[in-house]
């Protein structure tokens, strides 16, 4: 069996009298593209902001390579290699396109504190983040402000953005949501890319690309995890069935 | 390689540098000590901007930090007069006079005041932020109020300015240009800051802040460095201001002094470094000269603040310098 990268064990959240996350269970194996699926309001958005520490657990362990991560903050969970794509696109809307990436290599190259130069004049800072922008098929656009974008153009930059800091993790919140056809097959491609070269969890709603992208899959219902196995294992499991492929 | 900013930051510092010559030649040097005192809000609105207009943090408390430099300046030399020490324990503290240390004290005092307070005002945000920074604000006015010691709610005078070896801070002329020169100095340091890795990080926390934390960056302490450096900065105009006017109350650090720095900033426009330079020398001429034809010139400030602010995004500075339909 591979290293576990990513460890979560009998995680628990309430909001209220509302029990959003109970005993949830996630081990991630160094390398693999690990899906997260369930139906609506199963828990998956409060399990991403629970992983990445948005919100504490009210009880359970979170493992990062071993080291327990439960009580470090978002900040120090992103040094040590976790990075997020949000759900609703999380940019920072008056900077260009070229500015947002600068922004997550300076993170990597832990440059913020330096205050006389002119950070356009970093070199490697520049040459990194051209690097990111050409990557992410976004040269000619490298000026246009992340506000002006499309909303293809814009999960493509906060995919480069979270690339950026070189993770050893990365979060894939509903990366597909309010694409069309044409921006869900270019994404797939680009998170295709990626495999092998960083570990993914995805959180997805669009099943087929679930299907196609994952080496694992879990199943999230009322905030448990039902089932973990491949692929073709979780279309025929009967439980999942039921509480989930079932209605669709 | 002109552009409309550099020409416009051109010729307001050639005119600043001329004035001197001519308010002689014309004999209106009363015109020196307001020109004085525009340079001496204008850095600290330039300093406010700093975390209003880059940080996003709205700071209804600015003035406690001139008040602050203003005060160590005054207590300083009130020792001095009086020849007594100001501490005589855990090591003596005598008062001063020389500019040399009063100043770098004021600095240093101000900074401290910011450290302290802005690591638990910045624990908040938006209008709880700008509530606790007033709360903060009115406490040091109030404490200064009650200071009886220190002439209490009627204030604090200098007998004379303070000294530097080779200036003489007696003369108006000096002391303008020296004012002029600090200005100068914090506008470059400030612009530096402004482009430099750090200073991209504050202004994206203004942006998204949970965004800025989760690419990895300690968002809270770019903020508190900012605030602090912001503080430090007003305070040196409070020691300037109280060695310009010889002169120095509690009514310096009111809410509504904070207020004014913020319309400073936003006439100036935010986000623009030399904007508030513009907008506190605009505010004060407005009053300047209104105030000889009615004493209730607020009514004619009020709607030019409301206009300039509906319609110049970056205020009169955007105004001048922009030339429209372009972004970023």
């Amino acid at each position: 069996m591979a290293d576990v990268l990513l460890h979560a064990k009998g995680l628990c959240k309430s909001f209220g009298a509302l029990q959003v996350c109970r005993n949830f269970d996630l081990s991630i194996e160094s390398g693999e593209l690990h899906a997260l699926i369930g139906p609506n309001g199963a828990g998956k958005t409060t399990a991403m902001n629970l992983l990445t520490g948005l919100i504490a657990p009210d009880s359970g362990v979170l493992f990062l390579n071993g080291n327990d991560i439960t009580k470090t903050s978002i900040h120090k969970r992103a040094q040590l290699g976790l990075a997020r794509v949000f759900q609703v696109t999380s940019l920072f809307n008056d900077f260009s396109v070229q500015e947002n990436l600068m922004l997550a290599v300076q993170a990597q190259q832990k440059t913020g504190a330096r205050f006389w130069m002119n950070a356009t004049r970093d070199r490697k800072l520049m040459a990194s983040t051209d690097e990111y922008v050409e990557r992410m098929g976004l040269t000619e656009r490298a000026t246009v402000l992340a506000g002006n974008l499309s909303h293809g153009e814009r999960r493509q930059l906060e995919m480069g953005m979270a690339l950026a800091t070189k993770p050893a993790m990365l979060l894939l919140d509903e990366p597909m949501a309010g694409l069309g056809p044409g921006g869900t097959l270019k994404l797939c491609e680009l998170i295709e890319g990626l495999k092998g070269e960083v570990t993914i969890l995805l959180v997805e709603h669009d099943t087929h690309a679930v299907f196609a992208l994952a080496d694992r899959i879990s199943v999230l219902v009322q905030g448990e995890v039902i089932a973990t196995d491949a692929p073709q294992q979780i279309k025929q499991n009967i439980l999942v069935q039921e509480a989930y492929l079932g209605g669709s | 390689m002109f552009n409309r900013k550099t020409i416009l930051n051109g010729i307001g510092l050639l005119f600043f540098l001329l004035l001197p010559p001519f308010t002689q030649i014309f004999g209106q040097e009363y015109l020196l000590s307001l020109f004085s005192r525009i340079l001496i809000y204008g850095l600290a609105a330039a300093s406010l901007d700093l975390i209003i207009g880059y940080g996003g943090m709205v700071s209804l408390g600015h003035a406690v930090f001139m008040g602050i430099g203003g005060y160590s300046v005054g207590i300083l030399a009130f020792h001095s007069y009086e020849s007594s020490s100001i501490l005589s324990w855990p090591f003596v503290l005598g008062g001063t006079e020389n500019a040399f240390l009063a100043w770098p004290f004021a600095i240093l005092v101000a900074g401290i005041f910011g450290l302290i307070t802005g690591a638990i005002c910045l624990r908040t945000k938006g209008m709880h932020f700008i509530m606790i920074t007033l709360a903060f604000a009115q406490m040091a006015y109030y404490f200064f109020v009650s200071l009886t010691k220190f002439g209490g709610s009627d204030g604090l005078s200098l007998y004379n300015r303070n000294t530097l070896p080779t200036l003489d801070l007696g003369s108006d002329v000096t002391f303008y240009y020296l004012c002029l020169a600090i200005l100068v100095i914090f506008l470059i340091i400030a612009h530096r800051l402004v482009g430099s890795h750090f200073g991209r990080v504050v202004s994206a926390c203004r942006e998204n802040e949970q965004r800025v934390q989760v690419l990895g960056f300690a968002s809270y302490r770019y903020k508190l460095v900012c605030y602090t450096f912001s503080a430090a900065t007003a305070g040196l105009a409070g020691a300037l201001l109280i060695n310009q006017s010889e002169f120095i109350s509690p009514g310096l650090m009111h809410w509504t002094k904070s207020g004014e720095l913020m319309v400073m900033v936003l006439l100036g426009g935010m986000g623009t470094l030399t904007g508030p330079v513009l907008g506190a020398a605009t505010l004060l001429l407005m009053e300047d000269f209104l105030a000889m034809y009615t004493e209730h010139w607020m009514i004619i400030l009020g709607p030019f603040l409301i206009i300039v602010v509906l319609f110049a995004k970056r205020g009169l500075y955007g105004l001048l310098t922009e030339t429209g339909g372009t972004n970023g």
